[in-house]
């Protein structure tokens, strides 16, 4: 191997004047948690709305719960920042398009609404799954106790349902940090993207994408180590994973 | 709306687009998949050897890369390859690898550890009696797993295994990023050529869809026919 190794380069000044090369790397990772964190607020609300409404009985609710997730989970997630990005503005009114692609932080914005929506449509298949698996015994004494639908989904259906799929909907919202770094394409400079510019500038190739690597991990075992917690502290007496 | 759009964009360029962008990506998407699966296999069937070793090393395997984003692993590719085949030939220089042979080996390397954890659920889900019968039958391991295991083990997966290449089909769109002609790198190319992203990057998306709804409608049929048999 020829390649001439340097791990010094992260505290070297960066050419942006922004502070070291490990200051652009910190920076692009506290964007990626940003947009992340923004992106999984609205696939949470949105996706837990969707997923209820695949579980009513109206037919309309359920055949709008399923265009929903078609249509969003049938697309690469690429192609839906480039439709956000690059077509929304120009379907909507001159004006309003126009306030869209002079908004400040347009890539940021972007990036937390594509992503949001692209990840809303597992949320609701999850949530849907973790719905269908209680009894249906649970439906029908809230009902019977004089609940009405809205009631029986929010004291009795959906705390047990969201215990239930805690364990996949992490993976979700690892998918969703994991999915920010898409959005360099847009060019949303989070850690990807800004290992990607450290190598461009330094030609550091192999220090830049290891550290970015090594701060993926970390991110990685904080979550999944919190969420143990979580589950442990939220588990449902009598299942598996219950006290 | 859609007054000043110039669908006459679209039509010229179909050719270039699924001649030279649909093949890359259906072919990167096949070979990876098929590779993806005999590297998930081998995987899998480490993680289950009982060789704490062996499984040791496939999980952390697995844990890595799926702890990793995509775009970070194609990037990575991209600029290790051509170390690593200096290194595998002897060269006195990193030697190049094209676009499609670098993207191929990070996507069989990627999609390996997403299918071996769908083969090791498939092989799990076989009965302790089954290899114990061919145990008693005289089968050695290998012919254990080639004749017993792993054929009904692929075929309980195979709605999965197509989902999931479902998503790799989706996937490769991302080599976008190493600004190589697939189907949407094509179709930006044109765009941006033309000068026409809307009616471009519409065209690509309505492709997509219609490709993976088509697809996914298909899985649903084999996996009601497939749970009608069992």
């Amino acid at each position: 191997m020829n390649y001439h190794w340097n791990w010094g380069i992260f505290f070297e000044p960066n050419p942006m004047g922004t502070g070291t090369y490990l200051d652009m790397l910190l920076s692009g990772l506290v964007l990626t948690l940003k947009t992340g964190a923004l992106a999984w607020i609205i696939a949470l609300i949105t996706g837990s709305i969707v997923g209820v409404m695949r579980t009513l009985p109206s037919k309309g609710a359920y055949w709008f719960g399923f265009a929903y997730v078609e249509f969003f989970r049938n697309m690469p997630l690429l192609v839906q920042l480039f439709l956000w990005f690059f077509v929304l503005p120009e379907l909507l009114p001159k004006a309003a398009g126009l306030w869209l692609k002079q908004l400040p932080n347009a890539p940021f914005w972007t990036a937390a609404i594509g992503i949001g929506f692209f990840m809303s449509a597992r949320v609701a298949v999850q949530l849907q799954a973790g719905i269908g698996s209680l009894p249906r015994g649970q439906k029908m004494a809230a009902t019977a106790l004089g609940l009405t639908t809205i009631q029986g989904y929010r004291y009795v259906l959906l705390p047990m349902a969201f215990r239930i799929i805690l364990p996949p909907l992490t993976s979700e919202f690892l998918n969703t940090i994991k999915n920010t770094a898409v959005a360099i394409t847009i060019g949303l400079l989070e850690l990807t993207g800004q290992a990607r510019s450290m190598q461009e500038f330094s030609f550091q190739v192999f220090e830049a994408f290891t550290a970015a690597t090594l701060l993926y991990l970390l991110v990685n075992a904080v979550v999944v180590t919190s969420m143990r917690f979580l589950e442990r502290y939220v588990a449902i007496p009598g299942y598996i994973t219950g006290k | 709306m859609f007054s000043n759009f110039d669908f006459e964009v679209v039509r010229r360029s179909l050719p270039y687009l699924f001649y030279e962008g649909m093949t890359f990506t259906v072919t990167l998407t096949a070979l990876s998949a098929l590779g993806g699966l005999i590297f998930g296999t081998a995987i899998a069937l480490m993680r289950l050897s009982g060789f704490k070793i062996l499984g040791r090393i496939a999980g952390v395997y697995v844990d890595f890369m799926r702890s990793l984003p995509l775009v970070l692993v194609i990037f990575w590719f991209y600029f290790l390859v051509p170390y690593i085949g200096q290194w595998v030939t002897g060269a006195s220089r990193p030697i190049s690898v094209g676009a499609f042979a670098s993207s191929l080996i990070t996507f069989i390397m990627f999609e390996a550890a997403y299918f071996s954890e769908i083969m090791r659920a498939g092989i799990q889900s076989i009965s302790r009696g089954q290899p114990a019968a061919a145990n008693a039958l005289g089968l050695t391991y290998a012919q254990t797993m080639r004749y017993v295991v792993l054929p009904q083990a692929f075929r309980n997966m195979l709605p999965v295994l197509i989902t999931q290449t479902i998503v790799l089909f989706q996937d490769t769109s991302l080599v976008y990023v190493l600004s190589i002609t697939d189907f949407l790198g094509a179709a930006s190319k044109v765009a941006q050529r033309d000068g026409r992203l809307v009616e471009m990057y519409l065209f690509a998306a309505i492709v997509y869809f219609t490709i993976s709804c088509v697809a996914s409608f298909g899985v649903r049929r084999l996996q009601a026919r497939i749970a009608i048999i069992r």
